[in-house]
C-alpha cells in the first residue's frame, strides 16, 4: 500500500494524527466527523433558473457511484440515500452555465448533502454552485464525466462569518473526457474541500483551479488528489491563496498519483500563498507518487511569498499610493485563475469580496 | 519652470559585509527642458542616483538633499515624488502579474491627475502613444512587463513618460538591450517629450550612441560615487574616443 492509498473504507472518526486531518481543527467541524452532529436533509442547493432542456434535477435514492475513505462523507452515505441528481443528457450541448445556489442561513443544524452530476457521454456544459449565505454543511458530491464529455464545474464559496463546509468533490473522468473546476474559498469559518478526480479512460484531461483568500480566524483546507489509474491522461492543477490577519490558516495539498498502468501521463500541480500579514499561515504539500517511468511529465512547485518591494514600488514610482498599489497587486494576482470563470457578474463580485477582506485584514496599509 | 536641485547627496546599501556608502557627495542641477546625460562606467553610482531620487527603500540617504521647486523631496513617498513631477525610467522594468498596461496605465494616470481621465480621450491618448513608439494594439492587453521583450520595456517606459508627462524625467539605461531601431523610436520618444512638455531630462548611460539620437545640453562624468567632469556635448565625444578609465583610476 501506498501513502496515497487508503483502506480505511469503514466508517470511522478520525482523531487528528491521520495525514488526511493533520491541518484540520477537528474540534471546528460541528461534529460532522464523529457522528455528534445532529444531520438534518436540507436540500439547500436550489436551481436558479429552469433548466434547459436536456438538463434535469431530480431527488433520488441512489448509492454512491463509488466508496471513499473520507470520515465525512461516509457519514453522510450512510445519513442519507437520498441524492439531488443533476443529469445532462447524451450529446446535449449547453451553451449558457447552469447556476445553482445555497443562500439560506441556519446555523442550529447540520446539512449533510448528496449531490451527483451526471454528465453523458459526448455532452458538454457549465455547472456554477454558488454557495453564500450561513450554513453548516457536510457534502458528498460524486461527478461522473461520460466519454468525450465536457464539463466546466465552479464551486464559490462566499460564505458568511459562520458557515463550516467539508465537502467531496470527487470526479470520475472517462475516455476522451475533460473535466475543468474552478474552486473559489473567500468566505466561512471552515473550509474543507477534497477535489478528487479519477481518470477512468485513456485520454482524459483534468485541470483544476483554485483561489482563496483567508482572514483572521478563518481555516481554509483544498486537499487535491488526483489519481491517474489509466493511460494517456493530463492534469493541471494551479492553486493561489492570499492570507492576511492573526490565524488566518490555509492549508493546500496537491496528491498526484501515477499508477503503474498510467503511461503516458502528463501532470503539473502548482500552489502560490501570498502572505500579507504577520499571524498568518499557509501549509504547502505538493505530493507526487509515480509507479511508471513511461510518462510525458509530472511536475510540482508550492511558493509562499509576501508582497514584492520591486513590484510595489514600481507601480508607486507611478504616482500609485501604496494602498492602490497593494491592492493591483492582489487583484493581479488573482487574475489569472478569476479570469476563468467567464462570468463578469461573478469575477467582479469575487475581485470586490477580495477587495474588502484585504481592507477589513488592514493588509493594504503596510 | 522647473528645478531640480541635488546637493552633496551620499547614499549608502546595506549588505552583509555592513553599511557600504555608494554616492559620496553629489551635486546637480536639472531645469526645465535642460537635457544631462550621466555617463559613467558600471559600478560607478549612476543607477543608484537614479533610484535615489525616485525612493526605492533599499537606498539610505545618510547626507544631502534633494528638492524640486524646493519642496523636500527626500520627506516624500514614492508616489508623492511621482505626484511632485518624478518620473524614472527604470533599466530594469518589473513584472506585474495580472495587471494588464491599459489597467495599469489608467491607474497612474489617475493618480497623477487627482481625476479618472475621461474614456474616451484617454483611450485616444493611449493609442497615439502606442502608435508614436510603433507598439502593436494588442500590447495594452498584456501584462505590465509580463513576457516583453527589452525592446518592449522600453519603449513601455517611454510610452508611460509621454503620457504622464513627468516635469523631471530620469532615464535609467534606456538605451541598454535596444537595437538600432529600438534604439531610435525610443529616442523619438523622448524628444516628444522635451517638445511637447518641456521636460527636464536625466540620461544615465554607459554609451555615447543614444547621444546621437538624444542631444544633451551637458555632460556629467559619473566615477567613484560622485561626479569628477562636467562640460558640453564635447565630453561625450572625449568619452567615446578615449573610454573612461582616467576618471576610474583617477
Amino acid at each position: 500500500m501506498t501513502s496515497l492509498q487508503s483502506n480505511v473504507l469503514e466508517i470511522h472518526t478520525p482523531q487528528g494524527r491521520e495525514e488526511a486531518w493533520r491541518f484540520t481543527p477537528l474540534k471546528r467541524l460541528a461534529g460532522m466527523h464523529d457522528g455528534s452532529a445532529v444531520a438534518s436533509l436540507l436540500n439547500s442547493l436550489k436551481p436558479v433558473q429552469a433548466l434547459p432542456s436536456g438538463v434535469s434535477f431530480d431527488t433520488v435514492e441512489a448509492d454512491a457511484f463509488s466508496p471513499t475513505d473520507d470520515a465525512i462523507t461516509q457519514r453522510i452515505r450512510a445519513f442519507s440515500k437520498t441524492v439531488q441528481r443533476l443529469t445532462i443528457s447524451k450529446d446535449t450541448e449547453i451553451a449558457q452555465p447552469i447556476h445553482f445556489s445555497r443562500s439560506m442561513r441556519d446555523l442550529d443544524s447540520v446539512e449533510f448533502a448528496r449531490i451527483q452530476i451526471v454528465v453523458e457521454p459526448h455532452a458538454k456544459a457549465t455547472v456554477i454552485f454558488e454557495n453564500s449565505g450561513d450554513l453548516r454543511i457536510g457534502e458528498d458530491l460524486e461527478i461522473q464525466v461520460g466519454a468525450g464529455a465536457h464539463l466546466t464545474f465552479i464551486s464559490l464559496q462566499e460564505w458568511g462569518a459562520s458557515s463550516i463546509h467539508a465537502a467531496r468533490h470527487n470526479a470520475v473522468v472517462e475516455r476522451d473526457a475533460t473535466f475543468n473546476s474552478i474552486i473559489v474559498t473567500v468566505g466561512g469559518s471552515l473550509v474543507r474541500l477534497l477535489p478528487t478526480v479519477e481518470f477512468a479512460g485513456p485520454g482524459s484531461s483534468a485541470e483544476l483551479l483554485g483561489v482563496y483568500f483567508a482572514t483572521a480566524g478563518q481555516f481554509f483546507e483544498h486537499r487535491i488528489f488526483v489519481d491517474h489509474l489509466v493511460p494517456q491522461a493530463k492534469s493541471r492543477v494551479n492553486y493561489k491563496g492570499a492570507l492576511a490577519g492573526q490565524d488566518a490558516h490555509t492549508v493546500w495539498i496537491g496528491d498526484v498519483f501515477i499508477r503503474a498502468a498510467a503511461e503516458g501521463t502528463d501532470t503539473y500541480e502548482l500552489n502560490r500563498n501570498l502572505l500579507l500579514s504577520d499571524g498568518a499561515r499557509a501549509d504547502s504539500v505538493p505530493n507526487l507518487e509515480i509507479e511508471t517511468g513511461e510518462i510525458v511529465g509530472a511536475g510540482h512547485a508550492s511558493t509562499t511569498g509576501r508582497f514584492d518591494d520591486e513590484q510595489l514600488f514600481y507601480l508607486m514610482s507611478r504616482g500609485i499610493n501604496s494602498a492602490d498599489a497593494r491592492r493591483l497587486v492582489v487583484r493581479g494576482f488573482f487574475t489569472e485563475i478569476v479570469s476563468q470563470i467567464k462570468d463578469q457578474v461573478i469575477e467582479d463580485r469575487i475581485m470586490a469580496r477580495i477587495d474588502d477582506e484585504l481592507a477589513k485584514a488592514g493588509a493594504i496599509n503596510g | 519652470m522647473s528645478t531640480l536641485e541635488i546637493r552633496g547627496l551620499k547614499v549608502s546599501v546595506t549588505t552583509e559585509n555592513g553599511d557600504v556608502e555608494i554616492l559620496k557627495g553629489v551635486d546637480l542641477t536639472i531645469k526645465s527642458g535642460e537635457t544631462h546625460a550621466i555617463m559613467g562606467p558600471n559600478g560607478s553610482g549612476k543607477s543608484t542616483l537614479a533610484y535615489s531620487i525616485a525612493g526605492h527603500p533599499k537606498y539610505t540617504i545618510t547626507g544631502g538633499t534633494v528638492t524640486l521647486d524646493g519642496a523636500d523631496v527626500l520627506e516624500m513617498s514614492v508616489d508623492e515624488r511621482a505626484k511632485a513631477g518624478l518620473f524614472l525610467a527604470m533599466q530594469y522594468p518589473v513584472e506585474v502579474p495580472g495587471v494588464s498596461v491599459s489597467n495599469f496605465l489608467r491607474t497612474a494616470a489617475t493618480a497623477l491627475r487627482g481625476e479618472a481621465p475621461k474614456l474616451r480621450e484617454w483611450v485616444g491618448e493611449v493609442k497615439g502613444a502606442m502608435e508614436a513608439l510603433k507598439m502593436d494594439p494588442s500590447f495594452a492587453s498584456r501584462n505590465v512587463n509580463e513576457g516583453f521583450s527589452g525592446g518592449e520595456k522600453k519603449r513601455h517606459e517611454i510610452m508611460q513618460l509621454e503620457l504622464l508627462k513627468p516635469k523631471i524625467a530620469i532615464l535609467d539605461e534606456t538605451d541598454s538591450g535596444l537595437d538600432v531601431d529600438a534604439l531610435r523610436v525610443v529616442s523619438e520618444g523622448v524628444n516628444r517629450a522635451k517638445e511637447n512638455s518641456n521636460v527636464g531630462v536625466l540620461l544615465i548611460t554607459h554609451y555615447t550612441r543614444i547621444l546621437k539620437y538624444i542631444k544633451p545640453d551637458f555632460v556629467h562624468v559619473f566615477a567613484n560615487g560622485k561626479i569628477v567632469e562636467e562640460g558640453g556635448p564635447e565630453l561625450a565625444d572625449k568619452l567615446e574616443a578615449q573610454g573612461y578609465e582616467e576618471y576610474v583610476n583617477a
